[in-house]
């Protein structure tokens, strides 16, 4: 395997990771508007903003994988 | 606007988006199959000396942009036209009696005697030198045009103010105002504290909104989608403001926190110090990766799947990759605030943490 499939198979990695974390997020996130529908509002936004923080950690390693392929 | 002129807005500027990324990735595709998915796109993404829109009939239509350069011998510019549309070394332009050629989008300078670059093993350049670059780049050019745009949006907005007489926000004011409500009441006084927060409005406003007009004009294809968020200098550039703040904002209970924890046993205290002075630098180095990670993924996406269309040489694929890359562009509408918005909740998360008054905890 080349160098840049070793970088692109740590790209795939890396998105794995964050693909569960927004999926717990998403989780948790409906499971919390379903029983307080009335502050679905603020949970979004946190939503959002928690899911940019996980996807974030993903573009780490998918930057990491650019800059050694 | 009603929304009938907001929807024709909105499929003109898809409609181009989807055109122009069709065009750029026609642009490589001269030589039959040798079509690279990777060069195509580190081409859109990185920055360039000259404005490249459209290849018609062969010839690259495209607006020069100057070019400053300073030599030992002193100041030289000239227009990027002279390099004649030419990336690969082999145009020497001749100026003040020095020779310089572009290799991939990088000046350099010709030694004497020296007629063309010779390569070492990584395709560095061997026998020519970086001369110091003050080039107006395609990136540059792009932060002006927003400064002025932002320039226009909130002197206008103020005026507007200055009219009224009853402080109902009026025109464009009545965009900005939300706005600006929605990051005193949502991200300062949260984050920095109702006594502290006004002082540093100023700069989180300025943040979000320039992150936020840059990011969107990344997005229009016509302007090439000039990358500029999408440049690792420009958001280091904005998270150092944001380190700097935290700095001089700090109090000395943040200092204390850092270097001397209360309340931790004394080992403890000797362990945590290195913890707490790493995360300090830390922090501006999430911040520049998050927000260059985040714009450049989002184009290396859309061009990703635009050059599907080229490495199956099938039209087939065409109405999917073109789906697929409206489905990542209306993401992208909603990423491109939210990463603005992340910014300057983080670098008011920060200054807050650095200005805190001592607590019981």
């Amino acid at each position: 395997m080349t160098i840049t499939g070793i970088a692109a198979l740590g790209a795939g990695m890396a998105v794995i990771g964050a693909a569960i974390g927004i999926g717990k997020i998403g989780e948790s996130a409906m499971n919390a508007m379903a029983r307080q529908p009335e502050i679905q509002g603020k949970l979004q936004t946190s939503a959002l903003i928690l899911a940019a923080f996980v996807e974030a950690v993903a573009l780490f390693g998918v930057v990491a994988a650019i800059i050694v392929s | 606007m009603t929304l009938n002129t907001l929807r024709a807005v909105l499929f003109l500027v898809f409609s181009v988006t989807i055109a122009n990324s069709g065009f750029a990735a026609q642009e490589d595709d001269n030589e039959d199959n040798g079509f690279n998915a990777t060069e195509m796109i580190m081409h859109h993404v990185k920055d360039a000396h000259e404005f490249h829109i459209v290849d018609w009939d062969n010839k690259p239509i495209s607006i020069p942009l100057p070019i400053i350069l300073f030599t030992d011998n002193g100041l030289v510019t000239f227009m990027s036209s002279e390099f004649n549309h030419d990336d690969s070394g082999s145009q020497i332009v001749e100026k003040n009696g020095e020779r310089f050629v572009k290799y991939h989008e990088k000046i350099y300078q010709l030694g004497s005697g020296v007629d063309a670059l010779a390569f070492d093993e990584e395709e560095h350049p061997t026998n020519a030198t970086l001369p110091l670059n003050f080039s107006i780049t395609k990136n540059v050019f792009m932060m002006w045009v927003s400064v002025l745009v932002l320039f226009l949006i909130f002197i206008s907005a103020a005026r507007k103010y200055d009219k009224s007489t009853n402080f109902i926000p009026r025109g464009i004011a009545s965009f900005t105002e939300p706005l600006v409500i929605f990051i005193r009441d949502e991200v300062a006084i949260p984050m920095i504290g109702e006594k502290k927060y006004r002082k540093f409005m100023p700069f989180l406003l300025s943040v979000f909104f320039f992150i936020w007009i840059n990011n969107i004009f990344g997005l229009i294809p016509i302007l090439n989608g000039a990358n500029v968020s999408g440049n690792i200098a420009f958001t280091l550039t904005l998270a150092l403001f944001t380190f700097f703040i935290t700095m001089f904002s700090g109090n000395k209970n943040y200092w204390k926190h850092i270097f001397w924890m209360p309340g931790v046993p004394v080992p403890m205290k000797i362990f945590l110090a290195p913890i707490e002075i790493i995360g300090m630098f830390v922090k501006p180095f999430s911040l520049t990766i998050r927000l260059f990670a985040n714009i450049t993924a989002g184009h290396i996406i859309i061009l990703s799947l635009m050059s599907l269309i080229f490495t199956f040489q099938s039209i087939a694929i065409a109405p999917v990759s073109v789906g697929f890359s409206l489905f990542i562009l209306i993401i992208e509408i909603v990423v491109v605030a939210i990463q603005a918005y992340i910014f300057t909740v983080l670098s008011a998360l920060y200054i807050g943490m650095a200005t805190a008054e001592e607590d019981n905890h």
